[in-house]
């Protein structure tokens, strides 16, 4: 009963944080665009958490350079449970144009559980929030 | 003290007008803050249980202590800060509602508890063992020096106005009947003008937010609470929100729930308040902290020690 609740509740108020791994910055910008006054995502209790323990929801763009691999890992250590993963860009779905670089590891999945995947290149800010949405309510449909 | 008192006082404290009241007053302020920013900025802006959801969705979250971090003060300064709001708005709430409930100096009692959810929040940024959130202490201290001093003005002109009464009810029965003379009326506005600044800096609010400012240091005091502490630091937020314009409207306009005109005053001037609060907020940009702490001294300051010369004067 509690559960369900917070669940209700999880859904309409996930604060996203953006993660970068090794993106081109293309994703990032239309990361930026969606939580711009245009978009209006502050209706569906979407807001910009700056610090990792305020996350619920993870928007992670890149296409997973080695560097940035122990980092993401730290950052899941680090996010409070219960955290959704949203991947975004044709980079985090598959690495894109990148896969089999020599300075490039897995793709977003093989670190993190993703929860929705948002292709494109980059995705419009329309698509981010459609898989953003998406996500929460298999949140809701699955607990 | 009798079981009955004993009953009301803990029915004041946590129900009517005290935590449970307040807690869902602030939430209604916190809401009305973020909707009237988004209407500013051309947006639709949260639907009105927006703050419940984001209460109870913290509730809900993993909390996690930071390795090395003191867990007793980073666990229980947000305690501390919730009682310290709790017990400020029980005192103020019952002085506007039973002016005789009170005592002798509740004032003073009421400004030392007004300091105590900043302090809690510094010493749970302090134990948060992590550099930015021990640089949003220090500025959070640094604007703690710098708000308190136009406050204390600011309440010391009514101190010369009412004629050096200490008792809240006291204070906001002789404001409320006094006559509208111009002294009064512009060492009044001084008043206010510098206790608007310094509310603005005690709330945390652009552009005095160099403490939890976002945008620079990733949350800044806040930087490693998750969870229910972070709930509860945010739920004090929200009824300092609510329980300090309300604080303001009842020490310099004389509002109270006594009477249909001291309502009046009294809500009348909370929304205006809350509504100035709100569009300062969006039409400034953030202030750095050793220019926030300049202006509230020198702007806020010299306005309220010129509302003092001025009640002083024609006292």
């Amino acid at each position: 009963m509690t559960m369900s609740l917070f669940t209700k509740c999880l859904a309409k108020s996930p604060w996203v944080y953006h993660v970068s791994c090794g993106s081109c910055n293309n994703c990032d910008i239309e990361i930026l665009d969606v939580l711009t006054p245009r978009f209006d995502v502050e209706r569906f209790g979407v807001l910009l958490a700056g610090s990792i323990r305020h996350a619920d929801a993870l928007l992670v763009a890149g296409a997973m350079n080695r560097k940035s691999i122990p980092r993401v890992k730290k950052l899941w250590e680090q996010v409070p449970k219960p955290c959704l993963v949203i991947a975004i860009g044709s980079c985090a779905l598959g690495q894109g144009v990148f896969r089999g670089s020599y300075a490039m590891g897995e793709p977003v999945d093989k670190y993190l559980p993703v929860h929705a995947y948002v292709p494109g290149c980059p995705p419009k800010p329309e698509a981010i929030i459609l898989g953003v949405v998406t996500a929460l309510k298999a949140l809701e449909g699955a607990k | 003290m009798t079981i009955e008192t004993l009953l009301f006082d803990l029915f004041v404290l946590l129900v009517f007008p005290g935590l449970l009241f307040t807690a869902a007053m602030g939430m209604l302020a916190s809401w009305i803050d973020r909707k009237l920013t988004a209407r500013v900025q051309y947006r639709v802006g949260p639907p009105l249980f927006q703050p419940l959801y984001d209460f109870i969705k913290l509730l809900g979250k993993e909390t996690i202590v930071p390795k090395g971090a003191s867990k007793t003060i980073f666990l229980g300064a947000p305690l501390i800060g919730l009682s310290a709001v709790t017990l400020f708005s029980a005192m103020v709430g019952a002085a506007m509602i039973w002016p005789e409930y009170g005592f002798t100096g509740d004032l003073i009692v009421a400004l030392y508890l007004l300091a105590m959810p900043s302090l809690a929040i510094i010493a749970g940024g302090a134990a948060s063992r992590n550099p930015i959130a021990s640089v949003g202490a220090s500025r959070e201290m640094k604007m703690m020096l710098g708000y308190e001093l136009p406050i204390l003005l600011a309440v010391c002109v009514v101190l010369l106005q009412t004629g050096g009464e200490l008792r809240l009810g006291k204070i906001i029965h002789a404001q409320a009947v006094h006559q509208l003379t111009w002294p009064w009326v512009l060492a009044t506005l001084l008043a206010l003008f510098a206790m608007l600044l310094g509310m603005q800096a005690k709330l945390g609010l652009v552009p005095f937010d160099a403490a939890e400012a976002e945008t620079e240091i990733m949350g800044g005091i806040l930087v490693e609470y998750s969870g229910a502490p972070l709930a509860i630091f945010r739920l004090t937020k929200m009824m300092l929100l609510w329980a300090v314009p309300l604080f303001a409207s009842a020490l310099f306009l004389g509002g109270s729930f006594t009477s249909w005109k001291g309502a009046l005053w009294a809500l009348g001037g909370y929304v205006v308040f809350l509504v100035l609060i709100t569009l300062i907020r969006n039409t400034n940009p953030r202030l750095r902290i050793q220019h926030a702490v300049g202006a509230l001294w020198k702007l806020a300051g010299l306005c309220a020690l010129a509302g003092i010369l001025v009640a002083f004067l024609w006292r």
